[in-house]
């Protein structure tokens, strides 16, 4: 069906008001050999019932984290959703509008953004946020094209322990730009700030580090911080939503823009997508900062209102001077982080942090007791942390599989020097019974 | 109407807005497992009860227009109507609840999906291979211009640093090629709203890249001789992009890679339903013929021996442009819908996406100009310009249809239209709705005449007034501060 209302009695009366004998005389100025002259060879159709049988079979094909304890995390993680998210969400007067253009009949949708900047700006500890970028990765990418434009530089130095895809993503919007991605080597599972410090230049446009690293440790951000801002460099920093319930945000550390993926924050993890790029930064660099941001302002009858501001930054503004080319974001996302925000609130967001924190800490002991088991980087971690394993990961992972557990990553798909290591991610989501059950399966 | 308080203003100190488990392992103090030089002092966030943010998020849904809502004919959106049955099928856990690192052995499915909608992309855009990572329409335009870039590289042509625009282009397209570090040339469209083909010509040069054209361009006319222009940008070693933006006046019916495209991208959330989220997330794939195959970001899904899996072995790759695999929720919707619809359902769509515009084109043609013909495609692009002297402009016009119901056309775009209204009906409305409409722009096209003020000081039933938007800018209030700073 294509949700087409019109019958055909409407399709006769309506060619007759424009003064046409068929509607394929609508089509008559695409030249005769471009029009396609077979059906497209897809399958179909399906009725509603069909679909929704054949969805399910092929979904149920998936191992889905519901059904299964997840120890996997990496950048996407198995946090819990609250009720009020999907049921705000699911409001379709927001989730069938668009961007905002018009602001009289889009209230909504912006002060809900206005309310995500704000709050993003509290957790962060930075003064301006924008309404969200595509995810992480290129969250980061652009934060480094910002940097750029703000200090005229080309090289962007990277800590190897930032996520490896972001930094695949850094290096692909680096090389379109004509801008270079300098890595930074780690020591053990930490960034080698001694090595930055050395590979810093007069070109660097800024020093970046992730925080918890990809790793799950905590990094040393006064030291980044004071190697970037002393060689002209901005200073950024990749941070994950959840660990701020506890950890010192990027605001502290002077950070100039901090980005992060935001899928933590009530967002299902979907195969990785869509996710939100959470993007913040200084107010001295808002001008330059991409994306869409709301702005407070009044209405004819002098009533607080919003509205989408600094339009002249954007790509239908300016065209090929704009700050970035983003335009279609991630907006419902964004929505759905605020109200994951504004449910757990000061309390909520901290107690999460602090499940995780107790959960993998205590994860992290029992499997360093198991023989063969070790944690062999002595580093302050959150959720996330490496184990050394006696055998390959993913002889590991088969078996943890078959017990309905989903393993951690095996670290060597990214780092060949850690063949043999785990990065296991324990959520408040995990329960005693499911870590005691790795433990178990990881000791047989 | 009163305005809903922000959030932070229900705040009360101690409110909480959900429960959680007690900690049911051994508790270490936190300032011992993390370090007390690690730990933040204050978390500055609002304490709210759970009914007051269901309240306030739904109060402030009562103060937004969607699809849902009404007619939203914002044009170059495509706002159809989005089945409600897939976002029933999204959200199933066996699709929402998956870990982009889980094992392919168990992700089988979604991989199926994710490899059907290559190829059905493929098929419907008449190219070879597909890239699903581009989370949007521009970074699709982003990924494409980077795989020309890099074609260009591998064949020794890496000096070509321009890339042609029409001036009915939309901005992404410029702001993309300047993010690929290439240099614009704009070119202007002809006195038929076509690109102007000797313009094009003159433009050309061994310094071109590409060509990025919109088809059925912004003025919702079909480029009837992108196969000429095709020819002579091949036969000057550039490349010719298609922003697919406007996919919904061609399904079925005409293939952008059978008219010499290079290269083209799809908007999954306009296209084929995928609801727009109030700005997202969209989808925004990348179509490609054969010879750019080679190039594409890492990974795309493979088939071969009864098994899906992801394809790192693109030595030639562009590299990523995404953490992981691309906005899969969407495209789970437009898998959805295309399966929903067959051949024939596409190909219908795009016809009664035509059949409405033009409809509704004949039905206001006598109030408003439409300076490029009395036909169209899937949009057209009137002007308000007859008004202006009775101090009437589009921005009026789109603020007064507020007040008759409906969500204003895209405003003062294409830029080659003075006093633009863009409007794009979609094939989900009805007759009923777009005679409805019609007489809304009829009715205010006689007010502006006999009450200007009336449509000036639009709209007088949203739910506030008209927005100063330039104090916004002004004040640069861009978050909510207790010190009001």
């Amino acid at each position: 069906m294509s949700y087409i209302p019109n019958t055909d009695a409407d399709r006769r009366r309506m060619l007759d008001s424009i003064g046409a004998d068929s509607v394929s005389e609508l089509f008559e100025h695409i030249p005769e050999p471009y029009v396609l002259d077979r059906p497209l060879d897809i399958p179909g159709p399906l009725s509603e019932m069909e679909l929704r049988r054949y969805a399910a079979e092929l979904s149920g094909r998936n191992i889905n984290l519901d059904n299964c304890a997840c120890f996997l995390g990496a950048g996407i993680y198995d946090h819990y959703l609250p009720s009020t998210v999907p049921a705000v969400v699911g409001r379709s007067e927001l989730y069938t509008s668009y961007t905002p253009y018009q602001p009289e009949v889009s209230q909504g949708n912006l002060q809900a953004i206005f309310e995500f900047q704000s709050l993003i700006c509290q957790l962060t500890g930075m003064e301006v946020a924008n309404a969200s970028m595509y995810d992480g990765a290129t969250a980061l990418a652009e934060a480094a094209l910002m940097a750029s434009s703000i200090t005229g530089r080309t090289e962007w130095l990277v800590s190897s322990c930032v996520h490896p895809a972001y930094r695949d993503t850094m290096r692909t919007y680096a090389w379109a730009a004509g801008c270079r991605l300098v890595e930074s080597p780690r020591t053990g599972i930490l960034t080698d700030l001694a090595d930055v410090s050395d590979r810093v230049t007069d070109q660097t446009a800024c020093v970046v580090i992730q925080n918890p690293n990809f790793f799950g440790a905590v990094e040393t951000l006064a030291e980044a911080e004071s190697v970037a801002h002393g060689n002209g460099a901005l200073f950024v920093v990749c941070f994950d939503p959840i660990s701020l319930g506890l950890l010192k945000p990027p605001g502290v550390f002077n950070a100039d823009i901090c980005v992060a993926e935001g899928q933590p924050l009530g967002i299902p993890p979907g195969y990785g997508g869509p996710l939100l790029g959470l993007f913040a930064c200084k107010k001295e660099y808002v001008r330059q900062m991409p994306g869409r941001i709301v702005g407070a302002t009044s209405d004819a009858a002098g009533r607080r209102a919003y509205a989408l501001t600094l339009q002249t930054r954007e790509q239908h503004i300016r065209r090929e001077r704009a700050t970035s080319n983003i335009c279609t974001n991630e907006a419902l996302n964004a929505l759905a982080a605020a109200v994951y925000l504004s449910t757990l609130g000061k309390q909520g967001l901290r107690r999460v942090a602090d499940l995780c924190v107790q959960k993998a800490h205590h994860a992290a002991e029992a499997i360093s007791s198991l023989p063969g088991y070790e944690l062999p980087f002595d580093v302050r971690f959150f959720k996330e942390f490496v184990v050394k394993t006696p055998k390959p990961v993913s002889g590991i992972n088969q078996r943890l599989l078959a017990k309905n557990v989903i393993g951690g990553l095996d670290l060597e798909k990214f780092y060949p020097d850690l063949a043999g290591h785990m990065l296991l991610c324990v959520t408040e989501n995990r329960t005693i019974e499911e870590i005691h059950l790795l433990a178990e399966v990881l000791s047989q | 109407m009163t305005t809903e308080p922000t959030i932070f203003e229900r705040s009360s100190p101690g409110r909480v807005g959900i429960s959680w488990p007690a900690v049911d392992v051994p508790e270490r103090p936190v300032s011992e497992l993390l370090g007390p030089e690690n730990l933040r002092e204050e978390l500055p966030l609002p304490e709210v009860s759970q009914v007051d943010v269901v309240r306030h998020y739904t109060h402030l849904s009562s103060v937004n227009y969607g699809v849902d809502t009404g007619f939203y004919p914002l044009g170059s959106c495509t706002m159809k109507y989005s089945p409600k049955v897939n976002e029933e099928i999204a959200a199933l856990p066996g699709f929402s609840a998956l870990h982009p690192y889980q094992d392919e052995e168990t992700s089988q499915g979604i991989l199926q999906v994710l490899y059907d909608v290559q190829r059905f992309l493929a098929e419907i855009g008449g190219m070879d291979a597909v890239t699903l990572q581009p989370a949007a329409g521009a970074q699709g335009e982003f990924t494409a211009l980077m795989l020309f870039k890099r074609h260009h590289e591998r064949v020794g042509e890496a000096h070509r640093r321009i890339v042609i625009v029409p001036d009915s282009s939309h901005g992404t397209n410029p702001a993309t090629a300047a993010r690929c570090g290439y240099e614009i040339v704009k070119v202007n469209s002809g006195p038929d709203g076509l690109a102007d083909v000797s313009a094009l010509s003159s433009e050309l040069s061994g310094d071109v890249a590409a060509v990025m054209l919109t088809n059925p361009n912004t003025l919702g006319l079909f480029e009837s001789r992108v196969t000429d222009m095709s020819r002579m940008i091949h036969d000057a070693g550039a490349l010719l992009y298609c922003d697919g933006a406007n996919m919904n006046a061609i399904l079925g019916i005409n293939r952008p890679g059978d008219m010499g495209f290079d290269a083209m991208h799809f908007n999954l959330h306009k296209t084929f339903s995928a609801p727009h989220g109030g700005g997202g997330p969209g989808s925004g794939p990348v179509a490609v013929k054969g010879f750019l195959e080679r190039y594409l970001p890492v990974p795309t899904v493979g088939f071969e021996d009864g098994r899906y899996f992801l394809d790192y072995d693109r030595p030639e790759s562009i590299g990523r442009v995404h953490s992981f695999y691309g906005n899969i929720g969407v495209i789970v919707k437009a898998y959805a819908y295309i399966l929903n619809l067959g051949a024939e359902g596409l190909r219908s769509v795009s016809e009664n996406a035509v059949l409405n515009a033009n409809y509704l084109l004949s039905k206001i043609a006598s109030a408003y100009d439409v300076p490029y013909g009395r036909r169209c495609m899937h949009e057209f692009v009137a002007s308000a310009l007859r008004y202006k002297d009775s101090g009437v402009r589009a921005l009026d016009i789109a603020k007064r249809l507020m007040d008759y119901g409906f969500h204003p056309p895209t405003m003062y775009f294409p830029l080659i239209v003075p006093e633009a209204l863009m409007i794009e009906p979609t094939e989900t409305e009805s007759i009923e709705t777009l005679d409805a409409f019609a007489e809304a722009m009829l009715a205010i096209g006689r007010e502006a005449q006999s009450q200007p003020e009336l449509v000036h000081s639009a709209p007088h039933t949203a739910p506030v007034s008209r927005l100063d938007e330039a104090e916004a800018a002004r004040r640069l209030e861009l978050r909510w501060s207790d010190a009001g700073d």
